[in-house]
């Protein structure tokens, strides 16, 4: 049974004559431990669609359903939020600056209602390669790629099953997206986790994804496996023009 | 003779906990060419650009034997006859254009400013060179984006229009401090191609400064490459698959590429030794 199950999802902002339609019919699933991209420029859709599941964007229809649960408006239950936790794009906003790490992951494990804090806390650090002496740092004495482990040490404090990834390693070194893609690898691996994962990277998808879709204008334009994304067998044009600019022509090794 | 010459550049930030060096004895030359810079966030890459401005405010501190545009040392200069150098012999366009362009005033405004500063002539000309100007920069309807203040141009947009008024001036290089991060693949390639040209039909020198290694192998001519304020290799722009330092090495490898799956990327491992080796000389 699929993990993730949209089917004709709209998502708009604003109303009357101030109404975007951000995305328009989208439907796509992704099965239980699998991991799906969504790729396309920015304004394309492709983080509203998370966000309409997270229920950060409340105004939306069509059916989205996660594990076989319905969703509906703007609201998400705690055990939802067990299952289902995000990552988002850039770690120098998406913690306060004022908490240190240890602050961060005990607040959310007490949300959770998880016992035993002390320990799992340090748990979470050991599992995104921090170790201990990281715990009581605060944002601003960490670099970026530590901060983004911080964040998925904290997506993952409730142990969910699906983590939903916006753009991850985009405002990292390329260095260091080597060690945090990774440290996902590992992970989903390790805890069988569901990714759903955005990116206007290409190759980054291709890395990390079994399947992707491609975005435009709000539409999924085409799905696709990623063995077609290497063999550059896309059947939309758009995804042609995205593929040829991803793929740089000095990139071949010699 | 060469446009530019950089010999032995320092650039220092005293702290409470000492002195940082983020740039550690430099030197490279650029002629009319194009000379990428590249290395990881902290190597020093974007103080090397400011520093051949002097935009580095005390208590910022920047050392050089010689920074010399056509033979003529900048840092011999007093800021009055700097300023006459910004803009007009070298200009910068720099990483994201939310945060360069002024807010409250109009495009237009913006743009007619540059120019009118380098030259004296009345507003008409001006306006008139502005229009040309965002012409060049692929922007298809001019007048309209003369009228729009900044919020209203996405940021691909932003990004021309920087483009537009760096070049009004017809300077004789341009530092391009990652032009195109923060913008799409899609709308890179087209800023790209627009710097590209403006750059071979004026003959002038480019420092194209990025950490995306592709876009300066298929972009640049020359390229150096940064570590810990030192340029640890040096070397031409379609060879760079080919570099033998481990840090470039480990740079690109680190890279997840469509036509090569792999279980795992390579991480890179840092050597101490690679801070400590001298600085390779960047002279073409």
């Amino acid at each position: 049974m699929s993990m993730i199950e949209i089917e004709g999802l709209n998502v708009w902002f604003g109303h009357g004559h101030d109404r975007v339609d951000a995305v328009r019919g989208a439907s796509f699933s992704v099965a239980r431990g699998e991991s799906f991209g969504l790729v396309g420029e920015s304004g394309s859709g492709k983080s509203t669609i998370l966000r309409a599941i997270t229920g950060l964007a409340p105004d939306w229809s069509g059916r989205v359903t996660i594990d076989g649960q319905a969703l509906s408006g703007g609201k998400r239950d705690r055990a939802f939020f067990r299952k289902v936790q995000m990552v988002f794009q850039d770690p120098y906003a998406s913690l306060h600056p004022r908490h240190s790490v240890d602050q961060v992951l005990s607040e959310t494990l007490h949300l959770h209602g998880i016992p035993d804090i002390d320990a799992r806390v340090r748990r979470l650090l050991d599992d995104v390669g921090l170790g201990g002496r990281f715990r009581f740092r605060y944002p601003h004495q960490l670099s970026g790629g530590q901060r983004q482990r911080v964040a998925i040490a904290r997506a993952l404090a409730g142990e969910p099953e699906i983590l939903l990834l916006d753009e991850p390693t985009s405002a990292l070194d390329v260095s260091v997206q080597a060690e945090i893609l990774n440290l996902l690898t590992d992970l989903r691996a390790e805890h069988g986790l569901t990714y759903l994962m955005v990116s206007h990277d290409l190759p980054v998808i291709g890395h990390m994804c079994d399947r992707l879709a491609v975005m435009k204008n709000g539409e999924i334009v085409e799905v696709m496996d990623v063995d077609a994304l290497r063999a550059m067998r896309a059947e939309h044009e758009y995804t042609r023009d995205l593929l040829s600019a991803s793929v740089a022509p000095g990139a071949h090794p010699v | 003779m060469s446009l530019l010459d950089v010999e032995n550049l320092w650039v220092k930030f005293p702290t409470r906990q000492g002195v940082v060096e983020a740039v550690r004895g430099i030197s490279f030359s650029l002629g009319r060419e194009r000379l990428g810079i590249v290395g990881e966030s902290g190597s020093g890459k974007s103080m090397t650009g400011r520093a051949i401005l002097r935009l580095i405010r005390p208590p910022g501190i920047v050392e050089a034997d010689q920074i010399a545009l056509e033979g003529q040392n900048l840092l011999d200069l007093t800021e009055k006859d700097m300023r006459a150098v910004r803009g007009e012999r070298i200009s910068m366009v720099m990483q994201d254009p939310k945060f360069s362009l002024n807010p409250v005033m109009r495009v237009g405004d913006q743009i007619m400013e540059a120019y009118l500063l380098h030259n004296k002539v009345g507003k008409v000309e001006a306006r008139k060179r502005s229009l040309e100007m965002l012409q060049a920069v692929s922007i298809r309807d001019p007048e309209r984006v003369m009228r729009a203040y900044p919020h209203e141009m996405s940021g691909g947009m932003g990004q021309r229009i920087m483009i537009a008024m760096m070049l009004i001036p017809n300077p004789q290089i341009l530092i391009a401090d990652e032009p195109t991060s923060a913008l799409d693949v899609s709308v890179q390639r087209q800023v790209l191609n627009i710097m590209d040209d403006l750059v071979k039909q004026r003959g002038m020198g480019l420092i194209f400064i990025s950490h995306d290694l592709n876009l300066v192998s298929e972009f640049c001519d020359r390229v150096l490459i940064m570590y810990a304020g030192r340029i640890v290799e040096v070397c031409d722009a379609d060879k760079l698959h080919q570099a033998t330092h481990p840090y470039t090495r480990g740079l690109l490898n680190s890279l997840p590429r469509l036509d090569q799956p792999r279980a795992k990327l390579e991480v890179l491992s840092r050597d101490p030794t690679w801070s400590e080796a001298p600085s390779v000389g960047g002279r073409a």
